[in-house]
């Protein structure tokens, strides 16, 4: 059971007025999902909720301890990044790029056995590239990096997924392939926190959701509750028509 | 692990290799089963002293700074997540030059050349660490923008002091510059910390194979980053400091040897580490070897060979790769 919890967080975009400080308290087995126009701070609060960014004010706790106070080691057991841009500064291999995850289980001394293997290969074959597993990294398209991204945080198997824009650079199909093994998370007690941009995934996916305005208000709650076309409009600054296709809402921009 | 073993046997091989041939070539050539006796402590008194005292001691030290300075290279590409960075990148050697060149200028002995340098390179890493710290912490970028205005002072500095030497110290310098391992001395100090690092490479390989991805990757899966982009940068400056106290400013090695295995052995820095140690030493030793005999009695310096040795070996395997 990991719990992650932000109390009067404030996150530190330079420039920015303190706004509403966050209280919220992310429980195993949910997923949820950060809305806001580009420049909100979404990426930043994903960041600051996975330690790598101090917040300005106020604190996030796993499993009620200060975040700041555990080993890196410890937090990289339990969380898991999909970073929304990478650099491969040094060719790699799809297979050796996807072992990464396990470097926080393994020991200094340890070499990646086969248990580490079969992790990787599986999470390979899960999202659909294991044909790829001997490609070097950078002959890959944008889609199959953000699938190896996936992979990379299946293999270390986090309780607690960051993902970052997950559905970026994926096709429709992969898309919802995606959404689906995030969701599928929740079954097994681990909880999803992730920045979108497509209402439609949210609505359909989530079932928290994070409004963050570029002012630095927020406001949070269950989806249906934040779903409302007046406030997504004042969100993005787009006006929007709603419709429901199997029960989900589903916006469409209209000028 | 055993995937380790084979490349790395070879490269032994090929160390040991040029190690026989090293110590049988020169102005005299030995059989081996001269060297085989004067090794035994028996033989003729002087093949005795040219193999113990004068060949063996040099080869080794030219071995041990081909692969610190292969090492080092290795580290500052990692640290700075930048293909191009080499042991020199941060002007280490541009500082340490002007320490031995002050010692030499000054006409102080060998002994006092090399401490000279070495509180030279430590003065500039020092230099170079505060000034990319400035108020913000240091990004790689930061680091690397410093080190190389730094070396680009230090460059300004060395011209200097050639441009208003005496004439007759001209030569002396211009060789310790373009590396010149007569003057190394003991070469116990450089192969045991070669050791040393080989060793540590075994436990921080794999988090270093991380930090290669980005900092931010790097913190996300365990490694603490900061702590780690301290160590790579003493211990890279260690190593240069030491191989520019042994031997002068010899470029190249540090900058190929890294980028020739990786296009062989891939990029685990487990195994990468150990190789670059074993065949920066080797293509270190051949060049001394190759600079003592070609114009024997005369040497050439040794910078000049393993540019001459590197360039097209390299430019083949790049050539060759996909």
């Amino acid at each position: 059971m990991r719990r992650l919890e932000a109390r009067e967080l404030v996150i530190d975009v330079p420039g920015r007025p303190a706004g509403r400080a966050l209280d919220i308290c992310v429980e195993p087995g949910q997923v949820w999902g950060v809305l806001g126009p580009n420049g909100a701070g979404k990426t930043t609060l994903l960041h600051t909720l996975a330690g790598l960014r101090a917040p300005r004010l106020g604190e996030v706790y796993l499993d009620g301890h200060p975040l700041a106070a555990l080993k890196r080691r410890q937090v990289a057991r339990q969380l898991g990044l999909i970073f929304q841009e990478r650099h491969d500064g040094f060719p790699a291999t799809v297979r050796e790029t996807a072992l990464i995850g396990r470097h926080p289980y393994l020991s200094p001394w340890q070499m990646e056995g086969a248990e580490e293997l079969r992790l990787a290969e599986a999470a390979l074959e899960r999202l659909d590239i294991a044909h790829l597993a001997e490609r070097l990294v950078s002959t890959l398209s944008g889609g199959e990096r953000q699938r190896l991204a996936i992979a990379t945080v299946l293999t270390q198997a986090p309780a607690i997924w960051l993902a970052d824009e997950p559905t970026n650079h994926l096709d429709l199909h992969h898309q919802t392939a995606t959404m689906a093994l995030l969701a599928e998370q929740t079954a097994e007690e681990r909880a999803v926190v992730m920045c979108l941009h497509d209402l439609n995934l949210a609505a359909r996916w989530c079932d928290h959701l994070l409004l963050l305005y570029p002012d630095g208000e927020a406001c949070w709650g269950p989806a249906e509750a934040m779903l409302v076309p007046e406030a997504l409009e004042r969100l993005y600054g787009q006006r929007l028509a709603t419709a429901r296709v199997n029960g989900a809402p589903v916006f469409v921009p209209v000028r | 692990m055993t995937a380790f073993i084979r490349p790395l046997g070879a490269l032994a091989l090929a160390a040991l290799t040029a190690l026989v041939l090293s110590v049988a070539l020169g102005s005299v050539t030995l059989a081996p089963a001269e060297i085989l006796a004067a090794l035994g402590g028996q033989g003729e008194a002087l093949s005795r002293t040219l193999i113990l005292e004068l060949r063996l001691p040099r080869s080794l030290a030219a071995f041990a700074v081909g692969g610190l300075l292969a090492v080092a290279g290795a580290l500052m590409q990692v640290l700075l997540r930048n293909p191009l960075a080499d042991p020199y990148v941060l002007g280490l050697s541009g500082g340490a030059s002007v320490g031995a060149l002050l010692a030499m200028l000054a006409g102080l002995g060998s002994v006092l050349v090399s401490g000279s340098a070495f509180v030279g390179a430590l003065v500039s890493t020092l230099l170079v660490f505060g000034l990319a710290h400035g108020r913000g912490g240091w990004t790689p970028a930061r680091l690397l923008l410093t080190g190389v205005v730094v070396a680009a002072g230090w460059g300004a500095v060395i011209t200097l002091m050639l441009a208003v030497s005496p004439a007759d110290r001209l030569p002396g310098m211009l060789y310790w510059l373009m590396g010149d391992l007569s003057y190394a001395g003991s070469p116990w100090p450089p192969l045991v910390l070669l050791a040393i690092v080989c060793l540590l490479a075994v436990p921080l390989g794999r988090s270093l194979n991380v930090l290669a991805r980005g900092a931010m990757q790097a913190a996300a899966l365990g490694v603490s980053v900061r702590r780690l982009e301290w160590g790579l940068y003493l211990a890279a400056s260690a190593l240069t400091a030491m191989a520019v106290t042994t031997a002068g400013s010899i470029g190249f090695v540090g900058l190929v040897v890294p980028h020739m295995l990786r296009l062989l052995l891939g990029n685990d820095q487990r195994l990468i580490l150990p190789a670059c140690a074993l065949a920066g030493g080797t293509l270190l030793l051949l060049a001394d070897t190759l600079a003592r005999i070609m114009i024997a009695p005369e040497q050439l310096p040794v910078g000049v060979i393993t540019a001459l040795l590197g360039v097209p070996t390299f430019l083949y395997l790049l050539y060759r790769s996909q």
